[in-house]
């Protein structure tokens, strides 16, 4: 099903003509009200009528995180501060926070292109949707609420935490549709468990999962072991929340962005090269129709590729890799660059581990180190020693062979790694602390 | 014949192996045998306990990973030489041990040795051919 067939649809013509008229605007917009805009093209020695084609973009200056850091905290809003109506933020961890604002149409069209998403995932109005993503500064409570809402389906507006309470309500209410990250999916069917509840025998069908990056073989054990299908959102709060994009239930495979409010490329990291479609670099994204907060080429960080072929679902949309990793997540071991995604995806390619790992990284001397705790489990669980050596010699092997970097494996007992009711946290670096 | 051990994974920290034995006296549960098999990161304790599902359950409740595996438990004579006859009958079929460990219970004077063996029906078809007392598991727990 598609919520909005006409924009959804649109031959690409069409949706680039649409693009290019609401580019224009917007350049001009952002270079006559917000001063940095107006200092960076001019630095750039671009001005908003030198963009006449959609390939004229790739001469606007980038957007970066450091630049909304630098504004903070209301210094990129292109409209009057009376004129917002929402103000989000990041939590800030990594240093000052970064703050969006909305307008009222900002909000509406957040909501729409999350009814959009709903839509894409299979649900319709006579749903319910248990939402325990955050509520509060981070978008992905609310933006999922409200597109809830929009659609009119009901909502559970649960929130994050209280897991036990959670797994009660997903059994007294019946959602059909459950929307958190998927760390928290299985984190909320191991509870289920221990409480003996039984996730398959629940009327939940979906899952919209997002906020953190997955693969794909944790997606099936997520719909073995809740029986439901998952589906991939993306969105990040700089650009809207989410809802940039959302993978559609009939191909699963990868999210369609909704170009007719954003632009999408992706360019390598290293250069600011746009790449042709189907390569692999950093997503970048302008927003065509934000009205408080719109930005230009903003790195995303978020690594993929574009998928230009058509797809069964009929949507005309690009589709976007699943975000493997960050820029900023990449760990370089002793020269090596190395994904946690890809070091996930060794890991549950081992039979039987469960995907409750962290990552340790060390410095010994002048030697980087790399420590991976995997939790046990009763599957994996063995009287004998050297069964579960093999094991943990097996990891090694194959992390050794496919990133080329040694590690050292240790299993650990179960529930002793933090388990994060928001984004999990895979990665510990302590190279920066003490020696 | 078989005997019902309990092996619990513990990870090398102090305090580990305490908190076992506290939910075990918590629950009025007896240990009748036990040996800890360990590594630089991890230990493998294995028990023989009075009540076998209940302790099971109770460790299980506090978050341990506990497998069940079947081990023979057999008399030896106390003597020098009781377990090397013992040994040499299992190697005679190809019968490996995977691991063991002994105790000598208070009144009697033979031994009692717990073996995990890798083809264990076979070991006790030999061993009750050959005439060696098997301690069945009911007896073991009672001790």
């Amino acid at each position: 099903m598609i919520f909005d067939v006409e924009m959804e649809t649109l031959p690409r013509d069409e949706l680039e003509a649409l693009q290019l008229t609401r580019l224009k605007r917007l350049v001009d917009k952002v270079y006559h009200n917000v001063p940095f805009y107006r200092h960076a093209f001019d630095e750039a020695g671009v001005r908003p009528e030198d963009i006449c084609r959609l390939s004229d973009l790739s001469r606007l200056p980038f957007t970066e995180k450091r630049d909304m850091r630098n504004n903070y905290p209301f210094g990129l809003f292109a409209v009057p501060k009376d004129n917002v109506v929402r103000i989000h933020a990041s939590s800030g961890t990594t240093g000052r926070a970064t703050v969006v604002g909305y307008t009222a149409r900002d909000v509406k069209n957040w909501a729409k292109l999350m009814a959009r998403s709903f839509v894409a995932a299979g649900a319709t109005r006579r749903d319910i949707v248990h939402n325990a993503y955050g509520y509060g500064l981070f978008t992905g409570g609310l933006g999922a609420h409200y597109g809830a809402e929009e659609l009119g389906a009901a909502i559970v507006p649960i929130s994050g935490g209280s897991t036990r309470r959670q797994v009660g309500l997903l059994h007294d209410f019946g959602p059909t549709i459950i929307c958190c990250t998927p760390s928290y999916a299985l984190f909320l069917c191991e509870t289920a468990e221990e409480m003996g509840v039984d996730f398959k025998s629940l009327p939940l069908r979906v899952g919209i999962f997002g906020a953190e990056p997955w693969t794909d073989i944790m997606r099936r054990e997520i719909e073995n072991k809740l029986d439901i299908k998952a589906i991939d959102i993306y969105g990040l709060s700089e650009i809207m929340g989410p809802g940039v994009g959302i993978e559609c239930i009939e191909a699963q495979s990868g999210p369609h962005l909704m170009e007719d409010h954003f632009l999408v490329e992706v360019i390598d990291p290293e250069t600011g090269e746009q790449l042709p479609y189907g390569e692999t670099g950093e997503l970048v994204i302008t927003t065509l129709t934000k009205e408080a907060q719109p930005l230009i080429r903003y790195r995303t960080r978020d690594i993929t590729s574009l998928d230009p072929t058509p797809c069964r679902c009929g949507r005309t949309f690009l589709r976007m890799k699943r975000v493997t990793g960050r820029t900023d997540d990449m760990l370089i071991i002793r020269g090596v660059n190395v994904f946690p995604s890809q070091i996930e995806t060794l890991l549950l390619e081992t039979e039987g581990v469960a995907p409750h790992y962290q990552i340790f990284i060390k410095r010994e001397g002048n030697l980087d180190t790399m420590e991976i705790q995997v939790e046990i489990d009763d599957k994996l669980f063995n009287d004998q020693i050297k069964t579960l050596q093999r094991l943990e010699n097996k990891i090694q092997t194959n992390i050794k062979e496919f990133l080329g970097v040694t590690t050292k494996v240790k299993l650990v007992e179960p529930r002793s790694i933090e388990r994060s009711l928001g984004k999990a946290k895979r990665v510990v670096d302590l190279r920066n602390q003490g020696a | 014949m078989k005997v019902e051990q309990l092996s619990i994974f513990l990870e090398n920290r102090s305090g580990r192996l305490a908190e076992v034995t506290k939910i075990l006296q918590n629950n009025q549960i007896n240990i009748r045998a036990l040996s800890l098999a360990d590594t630089s990161d991890f230990g493998i304790l294995r028990l023989i306990v009075s009540d076998f599902e209940k302790a099971k359950s109770a460790l299980k409740e506090h978050g341990f990973t506990v497998g069940k595996t079947n081990v023979v438990a057999v008399e030896v004579q106390d003597q020098p030489g009781g377990l090397n006859t013992l040994l040499e009958m299992l190697e005679e079929r190809n019968v490996n041990v995977e691991y063991m460990y002994a105790f000598v219970h208070q009144s009697g004077s033979n031994a009692v040795i717990i073996f995990r063996f890798d083809r264990t029906d076979q070991a006790i078809e030999l061993l009750t051919e050959k005439g060696v007392k098997i301690i069945s598991g009911e007896d073991l727990y009672n001790l």
